[in-house]
């Protein structure tokens, strides 16, 4: 089954889910990993139980913050 | 200083000044579109996004902006090379929440300093797995 990730085309098992491809595709602190797929925003609860479509647009996005001090 | 060199525009140098000035006395920050050819980033755009922290201290980029300047930068051929955002009573220099919270190894890290008001510092730093910090060099054009 063919997707994309950051626009990069990929291939994984039908069925997977967003939390196995975040563990197959080793993105460091998943917990500061915020993801879309084809657009829209999934919710943290619900890694577990999305699963990624042929076609379907995944994009991480680590979260960006900071402090001075 | 590495070898790696960041070549910005001094209209968008001047953005991010103005950005970071009007958002006074809190934090400011955004994100730099651009390319990457060997040693040399590129920066092509900059993305004016909100501190939803709204704090002097602490910023937190919006996820929903953030992911809108990616598809713009995508879709005009970039890709996303670093971010900034502004110290307005420290030196341009990575805190340690700073080092902590930077994920991105291949990010450029970009510091406005506006402790000094007439005399703002920039400085670009990457900032490695094991939390190294290297400061990079920008060429203004």
């Amino acid at each position: 089954m063919l997707f994309t990730i950051a626009g990069e085309k990929k291939e994984y098992e039908e069925g997977i889910t967003l939390d196995n491809l975040i563990m197959k595709e080793e993105i460091d602190n998943p917990e500061y990993v915020t993801v879309t797929i084809n657009d829209e925003f999934i919710d943290k609860e619900a890694f577990g139980t999305t699963v990624i479509n042929e076609g379907d647009a995944v994009e991480f996005l680590y979260f960006m913050g900071g402090g001075a001090n | 200083m590495s070898d790696i060199k960041i070549i910005m525009k001094k209209e968008d140098y001047r953005t991010i000044l103005d950005h970071c000035k009007k958002g006074l006395p809190n934090e400011a920050c955004g994100l730099l579109a651009g390319t990457v050819d060997g040693n040399v980033k590129t920066v092509t755009k900059v993305y004016l996004l909100t501190n939803t922290d709204n704090s002097n201290e602490h910023f937190s980029m919006d996820p929903k902006e953030q992911f809108a300047a990616l598809k713009d930068a995508r879709s005009n051929g970039y890709g996303l090379i670093g971010n900034f955002h502004s110290h307005p009573e420290s030196p341009s220099r990575p805190s340690e929440e700073d080092k902590r919270l930077a994920f991105d190894p291949t990010f450029e890290y970009l510091i406005l300093s506006l402790q000094d008001i007439d005399n703002p510092v920039l400085k670009a730093f990457k900032v490695d797995k094991e939390k190294n910090v290297t400061i990079h060099e920008i060429e203004y054009i």
